[in-house]
């Protein structure tokens, strides 16, 4: 479609049972109570002059643009803070209004550069669009006088600019901070003629301010006062595609704003189920990478990973790699080669990697990335409820009453549903946070949790059921809903366990570190605090005791009566994308796509029929069990997709051995990333712009990738692996995504109903679609668990067998940050680095003083597996005894420290507790100086010479 | 101590609280359910290290 920008109904939408019948100039009108008169007259076509009015932002009646005229009523109200009324009788254009709104717009004029032919915002500028509306030919003032028109422009920020030259004070930016992202970075400092929009304090500019780059202020200015970079550099767009972010899980969709074949922005579709016009920094603006100069457009393959990178043509790289991978089977056998399937990438490129290990490879044995992250959440809630998956919809939360936030920090790792939630909590809902750090939820703008539980790192299990002990001896279990909904002897089983005083938080806060009195005051609030709904992450899944966590999770949601409707529920905050999509198309080696078990010789049969090929019915191994294997020389190919697991898998030391073990591994990736260290062939792969399929996010929303430009390296990843499999004998032949998703739909009975066309028509999907839910389920377990009755299970706490002592006795814990999205790959080649340019260790004052280290000192972090060197951050944000980094650089690479500890279960691994040992460094340690020249050595690339 | 006799160890002991005979049951079908054959092969031909409610578990598998 041609550049059209989106619709602007002035005023928010408003949920009303109760309609309201009006005349809008002659017309009837008919809208949900509550709407305003501007959001009437522009659903049925009118359009009243407006500036400081925007439908993502509550009325704020300050541009005065907006006046009507109602019949009855005195003088000329402003529309959008003026509701509507049975038999309200509005006239939007008379003499009288177009009179007062000429004279307010020469008042803007009169202080507005007049460069429009040069201005960034040139034809799409609202302010140009409201002196046209008004008839503006004049402006009587002149331009002699005091005005603003030499104010500095802030370059700072790395994505926009802000021209204060340009501002009309219309606080849409300064409202769309507080009201849409809840940072409330933003301010109208001074007063009357003085007033202007700042950034954080008086000395501040964007860039050092609290602004989070979230673009809502962007998005939200009505002239070029806040403007894109890119859009300066490059120009209006010309046409826009809708398509669905690659980062975090929560799934944002974005208008892809192109000219020609150029990105000149993504800006956050309003209709996105999940977003709601809002973004964060890296999906509305960390898509540089795909036209970074690191990445590799032509395919490469060498016979050891000693010679350098050859470059050669597809056609060879396809059939070298085929013919390897049919000789290693030949030599030893079907279940010596595997494959990993990506969470980055699409739904119908992940199936395609699976089927490709079962049906061509002859194994199961396929994982994903979802082993180091979520698998926990699999196990524990396909365990506990009967699928594998969250129970809510985002919007869920605005229902929400209490808000117990687990092991996850949303604000960095899921900003936009954090800023939905944070909306939620500054109406009144009450936060309890769990987590040993002090994330931003904890105490920030308007946002205060009622109770934050710093537990010791490992003992998610111990809290979890000393707030059961609390509930059930304190009589607040819902038994009739337990009774209804559940089943009672399993849960009598539980309850008596939970009783036991050796779970009460008094006994077990020796181990939690968390005072009691807290413990059962949290525990109270959830039971009894009205809807109330769990958010976690990965700190409560990577642990050895993840899969546990997850389950007593699902046991309190379940005595409390808390899953089934609105506002409350289990909600796993997932990492990636499409982790939730690449683990319900069977990337996990004992499933097959919809969770089910590859023994099931019904479902085995469905597939083999399908697929015309016989199954392995025995599942294969994991990634960690993938390595052990090639250590000991039974598993010798792996083709990987989307994935870098030398950077971010534990133990680096392990995962290179058990990758310099095998005799052939395939890299499909954009970036030489760490793990094409050790790999044989490399295989381009592309970017979601450039290709179409269907991302899954956290809450099994499907939706739309549309292929907004060609694919630099000439094929969208399904396409390489379907040529792949094709070489391989295999006789695919799928001509575009839309089949390979009818393929799942017709395999998979929770993706029956779903086909892009649908999707293309529809926005999007939550799973299961089918018959008995046509439209999908944004609430799960309505009418009764899936898998019947709610399963109780007994978690006893398990301490983990990573101990502390003196070589080792500080705790390390991972996560991320907000600008850096995993193992950086992506990220790290765009202007976030500004934020986060390399990983620093945060570590308490206490612990550092002991040590004598300040900020910035180099320090030394050292574990029982292995030992980096990094940048110290003394901060209170950690517990004394903890320390905290990122995995974000490789440089650095976290993961050398981390042991290979992992949930019982799920063999996830234990990232969260790690013994180790902080001191001062004078310098990269020997690891850090290997590791680069190794990494160094192995990127050479050959290039191909010149065809005759 | 082997990796997978750890493995089957903590997943024994995580069952544990299920009661014995429940927890060889499931710590048995959990090694049937996500453990590769060579991984089965391996801890039935070299189970030293093992807790005894792990070794039951794979006593179990033994008997198929």
């Amino acid at each position: 479609m041609g550049y059209v920008p989106q619709d602007d109904f002035g005023t928010p939408s408003v949920q009303s049972a109760t309609t309201v019948t009006l005349t809008i100039d002659g017309r009837p009108v008919t809208v949900p109570e509550g709407t305003s008169v501007m959001r009437a007259a522009a659903e049925c076509g009118g359009a009243i002059p407006k500036l400081c009015a925007t439908d993502s932002l509550q009325s704020f009646g300050s541009c005065r643009l907006c006046l009507v005229e109602v019949e009855g009523m005195r003088g000329t109200p402003a529309s959008c803070t003026t509701p509507v009324a049975p038999g309200m009788v509005v006239h939007t254009q008379t003499p009288r209004l177009e009179k007062l709104r000429r004279g307010v717009m020469e008042l803007y004029i009169s202080d507005h550069p007049l460069d429009c032919l040069t201005c960034s915002a040139n034809n799409d500028c609202e302010l140009q669009d409201a002196a046209a509306q008004v008839g503006l030919r004049d402006v009587r003032y002149g331009y002699a006088g005091e005005n603003h028109l030499a104010a500095p422009t802030d370059v700072s920020n790395p994505y926009f600019d802000f021209d204060a030259s340009k501002c009309i004070v219309c606080s849409r930016c300064v409202r769309a901070c507080e009201e849409v992202q809840g940072t409330f970075a933003l301010t109208i400092d001074g007063r009357g003629f003085g007033s202007k929009v700042s950034a954080g304090q008086a000395t501040d500019d964007f860039l050092s301010s609290e602004c989070v780059s979230c673009g809502a202020c962007v998005a939200a200015c009505p002239t070029a006062t806040l403007n894109e970079k890119a859009v300066a550099e490059i120009g209006k767009p010309e046409r826009a595609v809708v398509t669905t972010c690659a980062y975090c899980g929560v799934g944002c969709t974005f208008r892809a704003e192109m000219k020609g074949e150029q990105l000149v922005r993504m800006v956050p579709w309003k209709d996105g189920k999940a977003n709601h016009g809002h973004s964060c920094v890296k999906g509305r603006f960390a898509w540089g990478y795909a036209n970074h100069q690191d990445r590799i457009l032509a395919p490469m393959i060498r016979e050891s990973i000693e010679e350098p990178w050859r470059e050669v043509s597809w056609g060879e790289a396809l059939r070298y790699t085929a013919d390897r991978l049919n000789a290693i089977k030949a030599q030893y056998g079907a279940r010596a080669l595997g494959g990993i399937t990506s969470s980055r990438c699409t739904n119908e490129e992940a199936y395609l990697v699976q089927k490709l290990v079962r049906a061509g490879f002859g194994s199961n044995n396929v994982d994903t990335c979802a082993r180091v992250c979520h698998s926990p959440t699999g196990y524990g809630l396909k365990t506990t409820f009967g699928t594998s998956a969250g129970t809510q919809d985002f919007d869920s939360v605005m229902d929400s009453d209490v808000i117990l936030v687990i092991g996850a920090n949303p604000t960095d790792a899921h900003p936009v549903f954090a800023s939905q939630m944070k909306r939620r909590l500054r109406q009144g809902a009450k936060l309890i946070v769990i987590d040993p750090r002090r994330i931003d939820l904890v105490r920030s703008p308007h946002v205060q949790a009622e109770h934050h539980l710093a537990l010791q790192p490992g003992t998610n299990v111990a809290v979890l059921t000393a707030m059961a002990h609390v509930i059930v001896t304190e009589g607040l279990a819902d038994e009739a809903y337990i009774r209804e909904r559940c089943d009672w002897d399993e849960y009598q089983d539980w309850a008596r366990f939970v009783t036991d005083e050796r779970h009460s938080p008094e006994v077990l806060q020796a181990v939690t570190r968390v005072p009691a009195a807290d413990l059962r005051a949290a525990a109270r609030l959830y039971a009894t605090g009205g809807n109330a709904a769990i958010y976690y992450g990965l700190g409560v899944t990577e642990h050895s005791q993840g899969s546990s966590t997850v389950m007593a999770i699902a046991n309190l949601a379940m005595v409390t009566g808390n899953v089934g409707r609105r506002g409350v529920g289990v909600n796993p905050l997932r990492g990636q994308n499409n982790v939730q999509g690449s683990c319900d198309m069977g990337s996990f080696p004992h499933e097959l796509s919809g969770y089910r078990h590859i023994s099931d010789g019904e479902t085995r049969a469905l597939f083999e029929a399908d697929w015309g090929v016989a199954l392995d019915p025995e599942p294969g191994l994991r990634i960690p069990n993938m390595l052990d294997a090639a250590v000991e020389g039974s598993f010798r190919a792996l083709y990987v997709q989307g994935e870098d697991i030398l950077q971010s898998d534990p133990n680096t030391h392990h995962v290179a051995a058990g990758l310099a073990a095998m005799d052939l591994v395939i890299v499909h990736d954009l970036f030489l990333n760490e793990t094409a260290n050790y790999a044989h062939v490399f295989l381009p792969g592309s970017t979601f712009l450039e290709k179409n399929g269907t991302f899954t996010n956290a809450e099994r929303r499907i939706q739309l990738v549309r292929k907004v430009m060609e694919p630099a390296n000439g094929y969208e990843d399904w396409e390489v692996t379907q040529e792949l499999a094709k070489a391989m004998g295999l006789g695919w032949d799928y001509a575009h995504p839309a089949e390979i998703m009818a393929e799942i739909a017709r395999l998979t009975p929770s993706f029956a109903g779903v086909s892009h066309e649908r999707l293309d028509r529809e926005g999007s999907l939550q799973w299961p679609v089918n018959e008995a839910h046509p439209d999908g389920s944004p609430i799960m377990h309505v009418d009764g668990f899936v898998r019947g009755k709610g399963k109780f299970v007994v978690t006893d706490y398990v301490p983990t067998d990573e101990k502390t002592g003196p070589r080792f006795p500080l705790l390390l814990t991972t996560g991320r940050i907000l600008s850096q999205y995993n193992v950086g790959a992506q990220t790290r080649r765009t202007a976030n680095t500004v934020w986060h340019e390399e990983d620093v260790l945060e570590i308490h004052p206490t612990d550092a003083e002991n040590r004598g280290l300040v900020t910035g000192d180099i320090v030394r972090l050292a574990s029982r597996v292995g030992d980096t060197t990094l940048r110290a951050l003394v901060t209170d944000r950690v517990a004394p005894g903890v320390v905290y980094t990122t995995f974000h650089h490789p440089d650095t690479q976290a993961n050398v420290v981390t042991t290979e500890y992992s949930d019982w279960a799920t063999n996830c691994p234990e990232y969260k507790v790690t013994a180790v040992q902080v001191s001062p460094s004078n310098g990269p340690s020997d690891w850090q100086k290997d590791y680069t020249a190794q990494a160094t050595h192995s990127r050479r690339i050959v290039a191909a010479e010149p065809a005759e | 101590m082997s990796n997978l006799v750890y493995m089957a160890n903590q997943i024994a002991r995580n069952l544990a609280p299920q009661g014995e005979a429940t927890a060889v049951d499931q710590t048995a079908q959990h090694i049937r359910d996500f453990w590769d054959p060579r991984m089965k092969a391996a801890i039935l031909a070299n189970g030293e290290g093992l807790d005894p409610l792990a070794k039951a578990a794979v006593e179990q598998l033994r008997g198929g």
